[in-house]
């Protein structure tokens, strides 16, 4: 009898891409998570495997405008959608910065930089939601990413300005 | 609340180009972009996964074991066992057998798989059969040392683990100086304690340890790792495979605090299974394995006794200092060196010293150098013993502290045995600033004593001091060159890792200041033993004196050989040129330059200047941490509401990257052990509890109180720039200083870590039992 093999589709940095799901050579097993896919099949290694148990947040992408830990999603139930990872954020084709991103740089908002993945995608899922957000609710996004170095602060100070700057231009 | 972060600096008089002044770190573009390549991005063709079958009994030996069906499984390349393994030992000495027969806490080494994937492994894991014969086990350090108690290592009976050191012949693990009857004798006020601080908590880095090995001939192996000192990590593994030249290279770290430095048997064990496979073997460790069966910090236990003058001097100081070292020890003994040093800096002016120390093996996960090198362990039993004559006296803490913290003229014993007198250094100011700042004269009403108290009597307040001063930001010698290439670069080859502490950074920026060219301009070559000089890596806080001064020097010899080219070009005097910006030219005429290709007349060559660093321990940095908390009387819940870290760091080079270092007091198991970090072990399956993140206490991003710095630029006699390291002592002093004020706060002294609510309750005598 042959295996009934699900296709599925999704959109990574805007890149329409299909799997297989099943058990044969090369197939996105049933249990494989988005993380691995990602990381393993794509190649887009700045999601980070850490904690694997969606707790540290260091494998942080957004997923249909949600900052989600990729370590705790299948890959076979991400069929329709829309997966953005750090990379996504650099330009495409001359692989500029984008703002956010600047501004992390610039303001050094970061040590080992292991965790900064993550941050940066949470913190940008929350602007994209909430463009102005308090500093309590920026924390409050942040609370699911761990970072040991303790580049909280930096962070903090790092998006608040971000955010002023950006009303600045808007005004 | 971060709008009220305010940060107090006294400049310094110079004004540099770079140093002192934020700029982008090389690295950053990479590491907001994703494009940074850490250990687990690495791909090797035909690279293998090694896990490891590990121990579910506290003591055991294994009566047999049979690999086959593991073998068997397709996609399982290599299995062994202590059958199959060669008699390779790490740990100081060497003890820790790569693959051991006896299996010394839950989590330790039984079998080795490689397999083309994590998954394949795993499922070989489950197929290897293994018959223990279980063995009491020890947990509790002086009950090891009890006749009778059960033994870890034959070599090492009564479980005490030799005292040697790499620093001295003689090593230098006790105290006894002066005449300590005497000095109790003279003592206005003498008192008894006993502490301890065995929270085994975790660092905890985001990215677990790992490696990935390669044989590339049968004499010759490459080891790719994620920790911050390569060429330490090379003659380590070199001493523990005789004949086998190793190359070390560094991958950029997902954090260390220490405890990825040296990661010597997960790296022979990768080194192993790379042979027996004939492939290359990466090895990380997961997160339950990196919590379970990886190194914590190390037990500490005083039990003794301490004198004070009239006027707060601490003269006299007699015990005995237990370390719980775990199954193993990689470095203990050389904590325990550096911890006698680093007391001594504490009572810089006591005389009469009895202090002796026992290094215990017992049954858990091996304990191994940390953020601090144990003086965080240290500072956290003998600064509540210290106080505990400070109470009797009725005298301010910080006071007393500032009074006896040692200052040029001084002298101590450090690690090397040797005396030294400290120069340069007298951090009286940073005391006097910090307490400013934090408010400390109207905060502290007293021992045991709130300084706040809410009108329905629920809430309190109270304060506390911790201190602490390492003079290892001096340790171990660097070798490094500086490279000058004609067309206008400039390379630095110094064997500088990068564990988050921007160290990379500051030494290009301190070659660039020297060099007068732009950042970017210079190229600082990755961190592999096959390219650089030695160094002993990102250890003890010493790259910004020992990697600085080398980088500095070599890009002074450098310059030297440049201008003398020049000189004889221009038919000038040397000390009449300069150069900036690739360029060369007379300080009497600066508008007509010559680019460096023109000086050498070739692009042929490159100019090379060389330095050499050699160890000096006349100066021991210093961080003092001052802690507001907040207790609920009636639930026992402590809550820091405000802190303050203050130094005196002679010369900031990045005021961010500082700043983070000082803020980093909370991370790496530090200061939040005083209030709620550890591993909770079952004491009666002899297995810790704390296996995953989500029982793991660590603090959340909406959790984090009000923090200041005050960080002073006295300028200190230092070839860095006038700069000394800090970042490495940044938790050191906060667990005690937390303590303090949560026992001010209950007014009742707390003499147990962390203060969790049970422990407070019980101290104010609410509830009963330990």
């Amino acid at each position: 009898m042959k295996e009934h093999l699900e296709q599925i589709c999704m959109t990574v940095n805007g890149v329409p891409r299909k799997f297989v799901i099943g058990d044969g050579v090369g197939c996105v097993s049933p249990s494989e998570t988005l993380l691995d896919t990602i990381r393993d099949r794509l190649g887009l290694t700045a999601a980070k495997r850490s904690c694997e148990h969606g707790a540290c947040g260091c494998c942080t992408v957004i997923v249909d405008g949600d900052a989600v830990a990729s370590c705790m999603v299948l890959t076979a139930d991400c069929d329709g959608s829309s997966v953005t990872t750090l990379e996504g954020l650099c330009d495409p084709v001359t692989g500029e910065l984008s703002p956010l991103q600047k501004a992390f740089a610039d303001n050094s908002a970061f040590q080992c930089g292991f965790c900064t993945p993550g941050i940066i995608m949470s913190t940008k899922a929350l602007l994209d939601q909430n463009p102005n957000p308090t500093e309590k609710e920026l924390t409050e996004a942040l609370s699911g990413n761990y970072c040991r170095c303790i580049s909280h602060y930096q962070v903090i100070r790092t998006v608040m300005g971000f955010i002023n700057e950006m009303k600045r231009k808007e005004a | 609340m971060y709008e009220e972060m305010k940060k107090t600096v006294k400049v310094s008089e110079h004004e540099y180009r770079y140093i002192g002044k934020h700029g982008n770190r090389a690295d950053a573009e990479d590491l907001v972009s994703g494009r940074q390549k850490f250990l687990d991005d690495l791909v090797m063709p035909g690279m293998l996964v090694v896990r490891v079958l590990r121990s579910p009994h506290p003591n055991a030996v294994i009566r047999s074991i049979d690999l086959s069906k593991a073998k068997a499984l397709p996609g399982v390349i290599g299995a062994a066992s202590y059958k199959e393994a060669p008699d390779w030992k790490c740990g100081l000495p060497n003890h820790r057998r790569v693959l051991d027969r006896q299996v010394r806490f839950v989590g330790d080494s039984v079998a080795l798989v490689a397999a083309e994937t994590v998954e394949i492994a795993d499922e070989a894991l489950k197929l290897i059969d293994v018959e223990y014969e279980v063995l009491p086990f020890v947990l509790d350090c002086e009950k090891a040392l009890e006749p009778g108690a059960p033994q870890l290592y034959e070599e090492y009976p009564g479980n005490e683990i030799p005292k040697v050191t790499p620093f001295s012949e003689e090593p230098f693990n006790q105290i006894f100086v002066g005449d300590t009857k005497k000095g109790f004798e003279e003592a206005a006020y003498v008192n008894e304690g006993y502490m301890k601080y065995e929270n085994m908590a975790h660092p905890l880095p985001p990215e677990s340890p790992g490696c990935i090995a390669q044989w590339t001939s049968p004499s010759a192996v490459t080891v790719w790792y994620n920790g911050g000192a390569p060429h330490l990590q090379k003659f380590n593994t070199e001493a523990s495979i005789p004949g086998v030249a190793v190359r070390v290279i560094a991958c950029h770290a997902g954090g260390s605090y220490g405890s990825k430095q040296l990661i010597p048997h997960m790296i022979l064990q990768a080194i192993l299974m790379a042979k027996l496979t004939g492939r290359a073997c990466k090895f990380i460790m997961d997160r339950t394995e990196h919590l379970l069966s990886y190194e914590l910090r190390q037990g500490s236990r005083i039990r003794g006794r301490v004198g004070m003058t009239e006027d707060g001097v601490i003269n006299a100081v007699e015990g005995m200092w237990y370390t719980d070292s775990g199954m193993s020890s990689t470095y203990a003994q050389a904590m325990t060196a550096v911890g006698l040093g680093e007391c001594q800096a504490f009572l810089g002016k006591c005389k009469n010293w009895a202090l002796d120390t026992k290094l215990v093996a017992t049954n858990h996960s091996s304990q191994a150098p940390i953020r601090g090198f144990g003086g965080q362990e240290c500072k956290s039993v003998l600064v509540p013993m210290v106080c505990t004559v400070i109470r009797k006296a009725g005298m301010d803490p910080l006071e007393v502290f500032k009074k006896n913290f040692v200052k040029a003229g001084d002298r101590y014993i450090w690690r090397d045995n040797l005396w030294w007198e400290v120069h340069s250094v007298d951090y009286t100011r940073a005391f006097e600033e910090s307490a400013r700042v934090f408010g400390w004269k109207d905060k502290w009403k007293g021992w045991e004593k709130p300084y706040w108290v809410s009108e329905d009597g629920r809430y309190a307040r109270g304060v506390g001091v911790g201190v602490h001063g390492n003079a290892d930001i001096g340790e171990d010698p660097t070798e490094g060159m500086v490279k000058l290439h004609p067309f206008g670069s400039v390379t630095l080859e110094l064997c500088v890792g990068e564990t988050g502490g921007a160290q990379r950074f500051a030494v290009q920026k301190m070659v660039a200041e020297v060099m007068k060219v732009p950042l970017d301009g210079v190229q600082v070559v990755d961190p592999d033993t096959h390219a650089t000089g030695y160094d002993a890596g990102m250890i003890g806080s010493r790259g910004t004196i020992t990697m600085g001064t080398t980088a500095v020097r070599a890009a002074n010899d450098a310059r030297r050989q440049l201008l003398e080219m020049a000189a004889i070009k221009l038919n000038a005097n040397v000390e009449d040129l300069d150069t900036e910006n690739f360029l060369v030219f007379a300080k009497s005429r600066p508008e007509v330059r010559l680019p460096w290709i023109a000086v050498c007349g070739t692009p042929e060559m490159t100019i090379t200047g060389s330095a050499k660093y050699k160890q000096n321990f006349d100066k021991p940095n210093f961080a003092l941490y001052l802690a507001d908390v907040e207790v609920n009387l009636m639930t026992g819940e402590a809550r820091l509401i405000y802190a303050l870290e203050g130094s005196d760091v002679g010369q900031i080079i990045d005021p961010i990257n500082i700043r983070m270092q000082a803020e980093g007091s909370f991370g790496s198991a530090g200061g939040d052990t005083g209030l709620f970090e550890e591993m909770v072990m079952d004491k009666k399956l002899g297995r810790f509890m704390t296996g995953n993140m989500i029982d793991y206490k660590w603090r959340t991003f909406n959790e984090f109180p009000p923090f200041d710095t005050v960080l002073l630029e006295s300028e200190f006699d230092s070839e860095a720039f006038h700069a000394l390291g800090f970042g490495e002592i940044t938790p050191s002093p906060a667990p005690a200083a937390i303590l303090m004020a949560v026992s001010n706060a209950i007014g009742h002294e707390i003499t147990e870590y962390p203060c969790s609510p049970t422990v407070v309750l019980r101290a104010m005598g609410k509830i009963g039992g330990r």
